[in-house]
This record gives structure tokens, C-alpha cells and sequence, in this order.
């Protein structure tokens, strides 16, 4: 509920993170590839970590939205197939810059790209291996008050207000 | 403000039985979910993009709700045939209550109308598998209110049993 929404559970080792462990501030976006909105959002997530340096470190989490949006459960699989090989924030930028290609043989297409083990990725596709995961993600969102796509958590905090630059800057500002 | 927060039916009340079409030839009813929980989301208006966010929401959280057996409706103002048109558009999951005539009778008994705008409150019920109301919300109109309050109401009556 928006008075009391706190991410839970916290920041952990599975978490993909991206920054200082002992950053003031946290970030983190519960967010869908497919969303048209997480796609404006993800520069904005960048323009702020060129800012904001050490002071903040940034987490994402899979919040696919299927019903809706048919390639985002394959897109977030993907992204978490690239983690287990070392290149989850490669695949994870590749796909926000690439929204409007997120078929399968998209997906394949950019982890060749990355050079990843191509069987390897292409039989953890096939088998859903990271979807478990995926679905941890998207629960812990709904237990933490998540309303759409894409939602911020400063410092464990709902973010409610709108995710334009100077808006979560000064939300981050006030946090930290 | 806190005025209205007041004024939806609270916990421990009986939730009042309700006959509302569904489709244009399908009538639902309180009683038909006897024995379960039943969530009852009331709000505005199909179509506005908020709401379009909160029914979105719990059809992709149903299978969340369904660990809990529990059912889902919405519940708004609007007339059979747009809820149709709606719950086809987003590929809805759960039905969509028509409170349509007498317009509101439902959503006021729940004290969850909205007299200056003639539409239904975001308001959220939990009503428990013997008809008690076991946990409501009000939410501001204007915010998606998620699900994790009904989760949690939901998690308690589950450990309650």
C-alpha cells in the first residue's frame, strides 16, 4: 500500500547490482523489457549513475509483465541466462536498446554478440532454466507494493512520484 | 479526506450480497464464492490508464492470489458490453462486475461510491470464505494500490485457519 511500500526482502547476493556495496543510496527497478515506460526509464538509470558515481548503486529486478507484454518473460530469461555466464548488465542494456526485437532468435542473436556459450545459453532457454528465478523476482515485487512498470525503491522505499531525471534526483537527494 | 477513509465498510462486517452481470447474459453473485476467499477490487472506470494498470496488475498476480484460492473481481460503474470490450483488450483473466443499474447500489452499500463523480471508489475488499469482510482499503483515486496489501489480508486468513 503506498504509505508503508518497503521492498522486501532487501538487497541480496542474488541480486544483480551494479555500484558500491557501501553506496548512502540504493536503487532499484522493478522493471519489464518489453515496457515502453522501463525503456524511457532506462537512460534516465544511466544519466543518474553518470551523476551520482559512488554515492548510489543500482539494482534491477524482473517484474515481466506477460500478459501484456508476450516477449518479456523470454527477454528477462535471457538476461538472467547472460548473468549466469558473467554478462547479465550487457544483455540487460542490449535488450532496452533493442525493445522493438525481442523475438527468440532476437535474444540468441545479442548473446552471440556477447559472445556467450551458445549451447549452453540456447539449452537454458529452452528449458525455462532461469524462470524460477524470474518468477522470485516478480513475487518479491508484489510483496513489496510494485503498481506497474517500471517501479523504484530508494533505499527500500516506493518511489511514487513520476521517474523523470530531476525527479528521482531529488528523491535520491532527500534519501541519502 | 479522512472523511472518506471512513466511510468503506471495515473489517468484521458482513460483506452485503451483491447479483451483477458479468457478461451480457451472465449474472455473478456473492454466494457463488462461498467456502473461498474472494478479493473485491472496485474502481472508476475501465479504460482510464490507472485503472487500465490495476486490473493489468492482479491479472498478472491471479496465480498469486491462487495460492491462496482465492477469486478476484472488479468491480466498477461501467456497462456490461465496455466491460467486455475491456477485459478482451487486456486479455483479462478474472471477471469485471457491471454495477450499472441501479448505477452504484453495489459500490454504495460498500460505502465505496463516489457521490461527486458518480463512479466507483479504488476501494479493495477481502472477504473471507463465510461472507465477513476480513480486510478493506481505500485507496487515493488517483494511485494503484498493488497487491500487497491484499496478499497480506490474504496470508492472515490463510494462518487464521
Amino acid at each position: 500500500m503506498s504509505p508503508s511500500a518497503k521492498m522486501k526482502p532487501p538487497v541480496g547476493a542474488n541480486d544483480h547490482v551494479q555500484g558500491a556495496a557501501n553506496a548512502p543510496v540504493t536503487l532499484v527497478e522493478y522493471g519489464d523489457y518489453e515496457c515502453p515506460y522501463c525503456g524511457e526509464a532506462y537512460p534516465i538509470v544511466k544519466a543518474l549513475q553518470e551523476r551520482l558515481g559512488k554515492q548510489m548503486r543500482f539494482v534491477f529486478r524482473n517484474f515481466p509483465l506477460s500478459e501484456m507484454h508476450p516477449h518479456a518473460e523470454h527477454a528477462a530469461e535471457a538476461a538472467e541466462a547472460a548473468g549466469g555466464q558473467g554478462k547479465f548488465w550487457e544483455m540487460h542494456d542490449l535488450l532496452y536498446e533493442n525493445q522493438d526485437a525481442l523475438e527468440d532468435e532476437d535474444l540468441a542473436r545479442y548473446a552471440k554478440a556477447l559472445k556467450l556459450d551458445m549451447p549452453r545459453f540456447i539449452k537454458e532457454m529452452e528449458s525455462h532454466h532461469y524462470a524460477e528465478r524470474v518468477r522470485a523476482d516478480f513475487s518479491s515485487g508484489v510483496r513489496s507494493g510494485v503498481n506497474g512498470t517500471p517501479s523504484f525503491f530508494i533505499n527500500g522505499a516506493r518511489h511514487d512520484g513520476p521517474f523523470d531525471l530531476a525527479s528521482l534526483l531529488a528523491a535520491i537527494k532527500e534519501a541519502a | 479526506m479522512a472523511e472518506d477513509a471512513n466511510k468503506i465498510l471495515a473489517a468484521g462486517t458482513a460483506a452485503p450480497d451483491f447479483s451483477l452481470h458479468s457478461t451480457p447474459d451472465q449474472l455473478v453473485s456473492l454466494r457463488d464464492f462461498r467456502g473461498a476467499p474472494l478479493i473485491v477490487a472496485f474502481y472508476p472506470a475501465d479504460w482510464s490508464p490507472v485503472c487500465g494498470d490495476q486490473m493489468a496488475l492482479y491479472n498478472e498476480v491471479l496465480s498469486e492470489f491462487h495460492k491462496f484460492k482465492a477469486a478476484i473481481v472488479g468491480i466498477s460503474v461501467d456497462g456490461a458490453w465496455c466491460h467486455d470490450a475491456f477485459a478482451l483488450a487486456r486479455k483479462l483473466h478474472f471477471p469485471l462486475l457491471s454495477d450499472f443499474e441501479p448505477k452504484g447500489a453495489v459500490a454504495r452499500k460498500y460505502g465505496a461510491y463516489r457521490d461527486a463523480d458518480g463512479v466507483a471508489e479504488r476501494a479493495l475488499f477481502v472477504i473471507d470464505p463465510k461472507g465477513t469482510i476480513a480486510w478493506s482499503y481505500l485507496s487515493p483515486v488517483g494511485v494503484n494500490p498493488g497487491a500487497d496489501g491484499i496478499l497480506d489480508a490474504l496470508e492472515a486468513l490463510a494462518a487464521k485457519k
